[in-house]
């Protein structure tokens, strides 16, 4: 696994031509989007190739990702469904992903486990599998789009997360829903909370009509099927409301943040 | 000597005008296409190497960003300096006559003589302003599918916020070929293109110098 970590880290770089092309634009909006387009153009043609492992390139392009960050965000629509799909679609067998083998999933204990409940919520009580399958379920059959193109459709059941949030007195006009999971190197991923709220967005406990299996994300995973797959965290063992960006562990290697679809 | 100056004066701007083959707005919009379609599609073949249509790998050493991560960023960066030229050239090709005056009328029989004049080498150059039949498929052409890519890019990046245009492509899976297909006819093009645009060096210069 030999990934650059280097991607989307704040203010590394301040070289010449982005600056420049930042100062001259007062709005922010268009600022990032004049720097998208000019600087691409100007740096291939003025540095030919090496451009493209440079630290500038870098800052450019992680630059042009937060504003992608912000298109996406407007683009989102909360009344729009992923478009589901009757049982005859559903992808059999449904493909185990990690960036480890199945045999190194978490091998977690239902009884032991419990969900940590923290940040801007007035009920931080920890929740029992129990008691989070006494809570009111729904079905969906709907598209996983994986970042690498790659796409499965399956059958997830839950307790929609909007529920929930209300259920334990969150505040939502925080900015984010951040969980962490028990994958092994710690995953964690930051959910906006307008996805958060969307109807369609799920603490998952079932694929299919049976228990989440470990290869899935035993015992909860969240589903959210206006996202890229590796914003579905699985194996989740805390959720904390926050208005801070807290990072994540694709997403600070260089995967799009929002990854909206 | 005034006089001389005063000729020049009067006679040369006719001349000149006619002579320019490409104005600015195409020279400059056609180089930043360039430019903004190579990103993409050295991106976009290491986006495809994460997940491949078919049984086949691009080389690492033609494609751009290191590992999927990195090619998505640059894809979906070049993407913005793709949409913005080529709304803007489709804007000013339609608004300026251009593309009427240039591209049309198309006649399959004028496209079959001229290909086969093109094919024997009896294709006459001599007036770059006037693209024969075969130029006038083939930009016509590259402009649609052009137009493809785009939309079927946007079906894949965005299947449910833009669900029906998705839809329109039967699909999300569906969409990845028809991405992957019109990739493939612009790199055909591109072969073709620049082999022809070697073949009569003084239309490379129009399309740097104008004329």
């Amino acid at each position: 696994m030999l990934r650059k970590r280097r991607f989307l880290v704040p203010g590394v770089d301040k070289r010449l031509l982005v600056k420049d092309a930042v100062k001259v634009m007062p709005d922010l909006t268009r600022r990032r989007f004049i720097t998208a387009g000019a600087s691409l153009g100007a740096l291939t043609l003025l540095t030919g190739c090496d451009v493209l492992d440079s630290d500038s390139a870098d800052a450019m392009l992680a630059r042009v990702s937060k504003f992608n960050d912000a298109v996406q965000s407007w683009m989102f629509n909360p009344n729009a469904m992923a478009p589901t799909f009757p049982e005859s679609a559903i992808t059999k067998p449904f493909p185990f992903n990690g960036y480890y083998d199945v045999d190194d999933a978490p091998d977690i204990d239902g009884k032991d486990w419990k969900l940590e409940v923290r940040g801007l919520v007035e009920n931080k009580n920890s929740w029992t599998l129990d008691e989070l399958y006494k809570l009111p379920q729904v079905n969906q059959i709907t598209r996983h789009i994986c970042v690498e193109g790659w796409s499965a459709i399956g059958s997830w059941t839950g307790t929609p997360l909007r529920d929930f949030l209300k259920l334990i007195g969150a505040d939502t006009r925080a900015k984010y829903v951040w969980f962490q999971c028990a994958d092994k190197d710690g995953y964690n991923s930051p959910l906006d909370m307008e996805s958060a709220l969307h109807p369609q967005t799920q603490m998952t406990f079932k694929f299919g009509n049976e228990i989440l299996p470990r290869a899935y994300g035993f015992p909860m995973k969240i589903r959210v099927p206006t996202k890229l797959g590796f914003k579905n965290p699985k194996y989740v063992v805390s959720m904390e409301v926050t208005n801070d960006y807290k990072g994540g562990y694709w997403e600070d290697q260089g995967y799009n943040s929002f990854s909206g679809s | 000597m005034s006089t001389l100056i005063v000729t020049d004066h009067h006679v040369a701007p006719a001349p000149t005008k006619a002579k320019v083959v490409q104005p600015a707005w195409v020279r400059t919009m056609h180089w930043i296409n360039a430019v903004a379609m190579i990103l993409m599609i050295m991106s976009g073949w290491q986006i495809y190497n994460a997940s491949p249509l078919f049984g086949f790998s691009f080389s690492r050493s033609i494609t751009l960003g290191g590992w999927l991560g990195g090619a998505l960023l640059w894809h979906f960066a070049a993407m913005w300096l793709l949409m913005i030229n080529g709304l803007a050239y489709l804007i000013t090709g339609f608004a300026t006559g251009r593309f009427r005056r240039k591209l049309f009328p198309i006649t399959p029989g004028g496209v079959l003589t001229d290909l086969k004049a093109a094919l024997t080498f009896k294709l006459a150059h001599d007036d770059l302003t006037t693209y024969n039949y075969v130029q006038r498929l083939l930009y016509a052409g590259i402009i649609a599918v052009g137009v493809v890519i785009v939309l079927s890019g946007l079906s894949i990046w965005k299947p449910v916020q833009l669900q029906y245009l998705t839809a329109l492509f039967g699909g999300y899976d569906v969409a990845r070929y028809v991405h992957f297909v019109c990739m493939s006819l612009i790199c055909l093009f591109l072969i073709v293109h620049v082999a022809l645009a070697l073949l009569v060096p003084k239309s490379l210069r129009a399309m740097i110098i104008g004329r």
